[in-house]
């Protein structure tokens, strides 16, 4: 399974956010979008989701136009994890993640006993058996991102979309995340997702996309990307990107972000 | 923050056995109320010998009683409580917000303009419930062709403006008619429809009025996961897999049919669309799969209840609107500030 955007202009019918962008998924990769707020992410991911069709250009899902799939056809292949929110009714936990199974189900049906099988594992993948009968409303902003990508798991889908995952979470849970999702590309997942720190880049992606002023600056494994210049033309500040030789012999990468300070 | 078990949550099967319960009970008191009390044993036997069995061998009354006055009295608070009950539910999850009412789109403006327009034309009771019952679907069928030329704002709040909007100038209208209505018959008429009554219900109107409802209520519970995922974010649902305009645009038309029959045979009544999907909320949870029969039941058997007031608390009848608004405004403050649980 592969998605692709070739020259894809995207924006909203009054205001064009960016342009020229050609960009690739493949199951089984993780791909990691950098770029500094207002750089058009958000509205990259709703045109590669086909919730905004594209100005120019088109988004295919194994060579599928996916403003032709309805949205249920979509949303079997694709999943899509938004930042936290909150929500408008007191539904609990569990019946957030079930409805990640809205696109397995027929348009009369309600859950049925998979779905609920498939919900709860999804709810245990993520370690959060505990909150299963919490209500989502009551809970704290890292858990509710936790229970969108339970969501997400529950989804079911080749491909999944996270719009900052790791926005709202505390240092471990921000690992765990990470991890989750490189565990999730060994099964065969594409996991497209967007962050502000460069360092999720080195620990997790396979390849990292540069976005600034809505147009892709560079696109390519992030040890060879992620460099200092690259870095002050998105951010503006100073960085220091350093290779480290750890204990058992491997190197990693790291940024330390320098500015005036 | 830990995690917290939801208090007053039950499980579903005893909300809606309790909420059907409680509604029995109603039935049972409301027929129990008034110049000629009946018992619920005599209440049996009667519909017994209705409903074919043998004669029950009491007074003859009690069949004028049962099955010409109280019955389709009864019949009709059932059915007018049941629809806006379960048309509040829904329009709560569509616009996802608690404090909504079905009459947010403009059906009961449009009604009002409808029955006003038949009063003042002198039209006899079909003529101008059929107009009531027109006006209403008219109404919402313009604020969604309004909201739906307008682009580029969120599709919700266009609606709400759009219904706003067209609710006050139809309100406008309903002000012109009154004042140019004869004042000694038409204007107390229009007044008397805009309060809300269900003292002149006759059998042939409800046998109209409950397949309209039931026409609401069946897409409302065919489509009840996909309304739970319509409360999220717009985008959201439809990455979840909801074609969000079309389930929309259902829930919409199957609301208002329910809303515009009942409105037709009971003139305006408000605060059941908007309280008692709230109650039961709080009894059962926002799942739709429970919420809208609970709210059905709860509606049915709060219509019934305060009817009953009306014609058993004074000498004169209390017209509904007022009467569901005393009872219903204290029951919603009264939650309000007893309950933290609820909505953000």
């Amino acid at each position: 399974m592969r998605l692709t955007a070739s020259n894809l202009a995207y924006g909203y019918p009054d205001r064009r956010v960016g342009s020229g962008v050609t960009l690739e998924l493949a199951a089984g990769e993780v791909l990691c979008l950098l770029g500094p707020n207002g750089s058009g992410k958000t509205t990259l991911f709703r045109t590669l989701l086909g919730l905004l069709p594209p100005q120019d250009g088109a988004v295919l899902l194994d060579g599928c136009d996916v403003q032709t799939l309805t949205r249920e056809a979509v949303a079997r292949q694709i999943s899509y994890v938004p930042q936290a929110h909150g929500a408008f009714f007191p539904y609990t936990v569990r019946e957030i993640v079930l409805m990640g199974r809205t696109a397995h189900m027929g348009l009369f049906a309600a859950p049925s006993a998979r779905d609920y099988s498939a919900a709860i594992a999804a709810i245990k993948r993520m370690g959060l058996q505990h909150l299963t009968d919490a209500t989502y409303t009551r809970i704290s902003g890292g858990e509710r991102q936790l229970v969108l990508i339970a969501r997400a798991l529950a989804q079911d889908a080749r491909m999944v979309m996270m719009d900052e995952p790791t926005a709202n979470l505390d240092f471990g849970n921000q690992v765990r995340v990470l991890e989750r999702i490189r565990s999730l590309a060994e099964e065969g997942i594409g996991v497209l997702l967007s962050t502000h720190d460069p360092d999720h880049a080195f620990l997790c992606a396979d390849r990292v996309a540069m976005l600034y002023q809505g147009e892709l600056v560079a696109c390519g494994a992030p040890e060879e990307e992620i460099t200092p210049q690259r870095l002050k033309q998105l951010y503006g500040i100073d960085v220091a990107v350093t290779a480290l030789t750890l204990a058992d012999a491997r190197t990693r990468h790291v940024c330390l972000p320098l500015g005036t300070l | 923050m830990s995690p917290s078990k939801v208090p007053g949550v039950r499980a579903p099967a005893v909300s809606i056995v309790v909420a059907l319960l409680v509604l029995i009970i109603i039935i049972g008191v409301a027929f129990s109320v008034g110049q000629y009390p009946v018992s619920a044993a005599e209440l049996l036997r009667v519909l017994r010998a209705w409903a074919g069995g043998a004669p029950h061998g009491l007074d003859p009354t009690l069949d004028t009683v049962v099955l010409e006055i109280r019955g389709p009295r009864v019949l009709a608070a059932l059915l007018v409580g049941a629809a806006l009950a379960a048309a509040g539910a829904a329009y709560q999850n569509l616009f996802r917000n608690p404090l909504v009412s079905p009459d947010i789109l403009g059906v009961s403006a449009g009604a009002a303009v409808g029955a006003a327009l038949g009063i003042f034309l002198a039209l006899g009771v079909v003529a101008v419930q059929s107009l009531a019952f027109a006006g209403g679907i008219a109404a919402v069928g313009m604020v969604y062709v309004v909201a739906k030329s307008v682009r580029g704002h969120d599709p919700l709040l266009v609606l709400v403006l759009a219904g706003v909007v067209l609710g006050s100038l139809l309100g406008a209208c309903v002000a012109l008619m009154k004042y140019l209505a004869d004042p000694y018959n038409q204007l107390p008429a229009i007044t008397y429809w805009l309060l809300g009554s269900l003292a002149s219900t006759d059998t042939r109107e409800l046998w109209i009025a409950a397949p309209l409802i039931a026409a609401g209520l069946i897409p409302l519970w065919l489509l009840r996961w996909r309304i739970n995922v319509l409360s999220l974010d717009d985008e959201e649902a439809r990455a979840l897999g909801v074609a969000t305009g079309r389930i929309r645009l259902t829930v919409i038309v199957a609301a208002t049919l329910m809303t515009a029959a009942a409105v037709a045979i009971s003139g305006v009544i408000g605060w059941i669309g908007l309280v008692i999907p709230h109650f039961a909320r709080l009894l059962t949870g926002p799942d739709f799969s429970r919420l809208l029969p609970v709210s059905v039941l709860l509606g049915a058997g709060f219509l019934v209840a305060v009817d009953t007031l009306a014609r058993a608390i004074a000498n004169i009848e209390i017209p509904l609107g007022v009467l569901t608004a005393f009872v219903g405004a204290p029951l919603f403050l009264w939650q309000l500030a007893t309950t933290r649980r609820g909505w953000q």
